[in-house]
């Protein structure tokens, strides 16, 4: 016989309704946010709700919003991946320097760049998961090294590239930028990733408890390889979009873009404590980013501005994140 | 008791408490006067925990009222509870590991001169907080270096420097020796002479009796009654779980059937040396011995958690890997860890994602999860094991402990598993769980599985178990049929010197 079942029953109505309305903001935090800086540009800037600037928008976030998918999985895991921009200038340099210098074909040399991307997630994880090392201290050993080799393999100067590259920086149509269909689909492949895979309910698991995930039969170590490999693949890609976009390989190219991308995962909701997150609230985050930068260009604020605007937005979006987590 | 009543030092008036979707205290009223140890016992969510945390400052109430010295008082916060002398020593201690005792009795407020630390009035202070709990340890030993029950009296020698008047203990001898208890009650006995109030937490009943003065029942997060401390224990744990229990060790016993899981001569250099043991299908094997004996050890190894240097298991006469979870649990082997918070769950994650952690694999396809079986299964164990849950979405945090170590079993169970290793699955859960639990395991071996069985309490060991196997300084010293297992035989064997068990 239940002894405790009144102690679940009978919340009011206007304590259910209040608590479901909490919970619905509280979830699309991010996502309100988003809305509310929308409607803030849109009044002051004619041009912000314009197609092309929209369009625009969503072009510069999807370098960021792609790290940040890969970056959510080690997040996650309650890892962080500080190499992701460091590695996404390795893959832009990697498939120009081997599809020119070395006559590589165009679409082999694309390979090579994710798998540049797979192999530099791998190391971080083996020193994570075998070394022991701390993600924090690994990922940013790999943030040098792969900046070095960005740099050793260009000699430090921008490598061309292939048409099959540039053809990320173009458009579908006249109209529709490449990198935000990248995106969209990239978006779409780490939700399912996430939400219908083993390997992404096991990083929740792992993320939420990692002793409780071994014990039950997870193979931690090998789901932490798979999580970093699969960053190292976001961040590839997010390096040939990039490199399509300028046409080049440049050896510095997203340097700091791991902060961009952690950013991006931290306002869309996900606690670098682990264990939660998800690809839709980091697709906001870097579009709440995206529209911040844009919406100051547009009211022609300095970049040295922008910086401090950014940094208050990030603050008070991890703020009222824990507020609310405090409250329930 | 003092023969002229004084005042209540502290009174509680028709407190309440709401959280989202749940009521934890509906009208809960006691009072506390000085010199007197009163105990506050309830079932596992009956609602001592928020309790306290109302009158530590830690919650607000929503509605009520708490009276000190007769006059009602809001406490805002921890700070506020210490000012008016209500010192409380949590479950988990609030100690800082690395600093040194003086540091953390005085945590906070050291002695200051022109903002510099006063080294020696600090240490003068500190040695006096020490002497009034008997605590004798150089005050410059680091906080971890102690044992708990040391540690706690630094908490309790802590609180008294801060002229507590009123301190709540919240379930101080869970982690205790006896002997530890017996001194630990020593010096509560000590403090109520000298009138200090103490609220008093235990699921011990017997502790209960030796230093309660008064008792209040929680059922619900209700008041449901108050009674000296001398009312018959039967009588306490009707008023507790709101019911007779009948039997406080229901074991129905079978005949054994063929061997399920077989290991041989298992070692694992510095835990456990050649330990070999059976267990058959429905029955009951215990392992005991004294804390350290590598009991857990060797539930750890024989699930593949740890690895072990020589030695075999097998199930059901086929040999299992060591050193792999994964190959354990293919070959039927489950293991319900000591610690459920630490080891056994995710505790921001929901019941049904936590029972779905084992079988997640076995219901992935081509890399791609099977939801639907994932949320059968979780159905299925929440009616199946009684887990009292609003619903498989609510997350287990929120559970009370017997139920959490319910969904632990659940994943385990969702396995299917031949053997369930069973290390401390009663421990910190109340009276009515462990009985639903003790339940649950007579269900199991009527199904034809074995279970293993590890726990320090003796009573349910001897009560639980058909067969008690004894380990001591990692080796099995003996083996007692339930008929000849009593607390006396068991303890001979545990603390036998090692070298005359060869010839078992």
């Amino acid at each position: 016989m239940p002894s405790d079942t009144s102690r679940v029953a009978a919340p009011s109505a206007v304590t259910l309704w209040r608590g479901r309305a909490q919970s619905a903001l509280g979830r699309n935090g991010a996502f309100v946010a988003l809305l509310l800086l929308g409607a803030v540009m849109t009044a002051l800037s004619r041009v912000f709700l314009t197609t092309q600037n929209l369009l625009n928008v969503g072009v510069q976030a999807a370098v960021v919003a792609i790290l940040g998918f890969g970056q959510t999985f080690v997040i996650i895991t309650s890892g962080i991946d500080l190499s992701v921009g460091s590695v996404a200038a390795l893959s832009g340099i990697v498939v120009g320097y081997t599809s020119g210098s070395m006559g590589v074909p165009p679409l082999l040399a694309i390979l090579l760049a994710l798998a540049a991307g797979v192999a530099t997630g791998l190391v971080s994880a083996v020193m994570v998961a075998f070394g022991r090392l701390p993600a924090f201290i690994a990922t940013m050993a790999m943030l040098s090294i792969a900046r070095g080799f960005a740099l050793v393999i260009s000699g430090g100067r921008p490598v061309p590239q292939p048409a099959q590259v540039a053809w990320f920086g173009k458009t579908i149509g006249g109209w529709l930028p490449i990198p935000l269909v990248v995106m969209v689909v990239l978006g779409l492949v780490a939700s399912f990733i996430l939400n219908r895979t083993y390997a992404g309910r096991a990083m929740y698991v792992i993320g939420g408890n990692e002793e409780a995930a071994r014990l039950s039969g997870i193979d931690v170590r090998r789901q932490q390889l798979i999580t970093y490999a699969l960053s190292g693949v976001f961040a590839a890609i997010a390096g040939l979009v990039l490199a399509g976009r300028l046409v080049s390989g440049q050896p510095q190219a997203a340097s700091g873009y791991e902060l961009d991308s952690i950013a991006a995962v931290v306002i869309g909701g996900a606690s670098l404590a682990g264990g939660s997150g998800r690809i839709f609230g980091t697709f906001v985050g870097a579009l709440v980013l995206a529209v911040i930068r844009n919406g100051l260009n547009l009211l022609n604020v300095s970049s040295f501005w922008q910086q401090i605007v950014i940094g208050v937005v990030i603050a008070l979006a991890v703020l009222t994140d824990t507020l609310r987590r405090r409250r329930t | 008791m003092v023969a002229e009543t004084p005042g209540p030092l502290l009174a509680v008036d028709g407190l309440r408490k709401e959280f989202p979707g749940v009521v934890a205290l509906d009208g809960v009223s006691f009072d506390l006067r000085p010199g007197e140890v009163h105990v506050l016992l309830g079932e596992n969510g009956a609602g001592k925990s928020t309790l306290i945390k109302c009158l530590a400052g830690v919650y607000q109430p929503d509605g009520g009222r708490v009276l000190v010295d007769g006059a009602p008082r809001r406490l805002h916060s921890a700070r506020d509870a210490e000012r008016l002398g209500i010192a409380t020593i949590h479950q988990e201690l609030n100690l800082v590991p690395r600093l040194s005792v003086a540091e953390n009795v005085l945590l906070g407020r050291p002695p200051r001169r022109f903002g510099v630390i006063d080294r020696r009035a600090a240490a003068r202070q500190a040695a006096a907080a020490l002497e009034r709990v008997g605590l004798d340890v150089a005050l410059s030993t680091p906080v971890r270096e102690l044992g708990i029950a040391r540690q706690q009296l630094v908490e309790i020698a802590k609180a008294l420097s801060l002229d507590a008047r009123v301190l709540i203990l919240d379930e101080p001898t869970a982690a205790l020796t006896d002997d530890e208890v017996e001194r630990l009650l020593g010096l509560m006995r000590e403090l109520r002479e000298r009138g200090v109030g103490m609220i008093f937490i235990s699921h011990h009943l017997e502790e209960i009796r030796q230093i309660g003065d008064r008792v209040t029942v929680l059922r619900d997060g209700r008041s449901v009654g108050m009674v000296p401390a001398t009312t018959d224990r039967d009588e306490l744990v009707r008023m507790m779980v709101g019911r007779t229990i009948d039997a406080q060790y229901p074991r129905r016993r079978q005949t054994p059937g063929e061997v399920l899981l077989d290991v041989t001569d298992l070692s694992a250099a510095g835990r456990f040396d050649s330990v070999g043991l059976q267990v058959r299908a429905g029955e009951v094997v215990g392992l005991a011995g004294l804390v350290g004996a590598g009991r857990t050890e060797v539930l750890r190894a024989i699930a593949g958690a740890d690895r072990y240097d020589a030695g075999s298991v097998r199930v059901r006469g086929v040999r299992v890997r060591g050193g792999s979870v994964d190959a354990a649990i293919d070959a039927g082997i489950g293991l319900v860890p000591e610690d459920r918070k630490a080891q056994g769950l995710v505790l921001g994650a929901s019941v049904q994602e936590n029972l779905g952690m084992v079988t997640l694999r076995s219901a992935t396809r081509w890399g791609l999860v099977d939801f639907g079986r994932l949320r059968a299964v979780a159905t299925e164990m929440i009616r199946r094991l009684g887990i009292r849950t609003p619903s498989g979405r609510t997350v287990v945090r929120t559970l009370s402990g017997g139920n959490q170590q319910k969904v632990v079993i659940g994943k385990w169970l969702a396995a299917n598993p031949a053997v369930l290793l069973l290390d401390e699955p009663t421990r910190g859960i109340d009276v009515g769980a462990k009985v639903e639990i003790y339940e649950l395991v007579n269900a199991l071996t009527a199904d034809g599985r074995g279970v293993l069985l590890v726990s320090s309490e003796l009573p349910e060991v001897l009560g639980m178990c058909d067969r008690v196997l004894v380990m001591a300084r990692g080796r099995l010293v003996g083996e007692l049929d339930h008929t000849e297992a009593t607390q006396d035989a068991v303890m001979a064997l545990a603390v036998k010197e090692v070298e005359s068990s060869r010839a078992f």
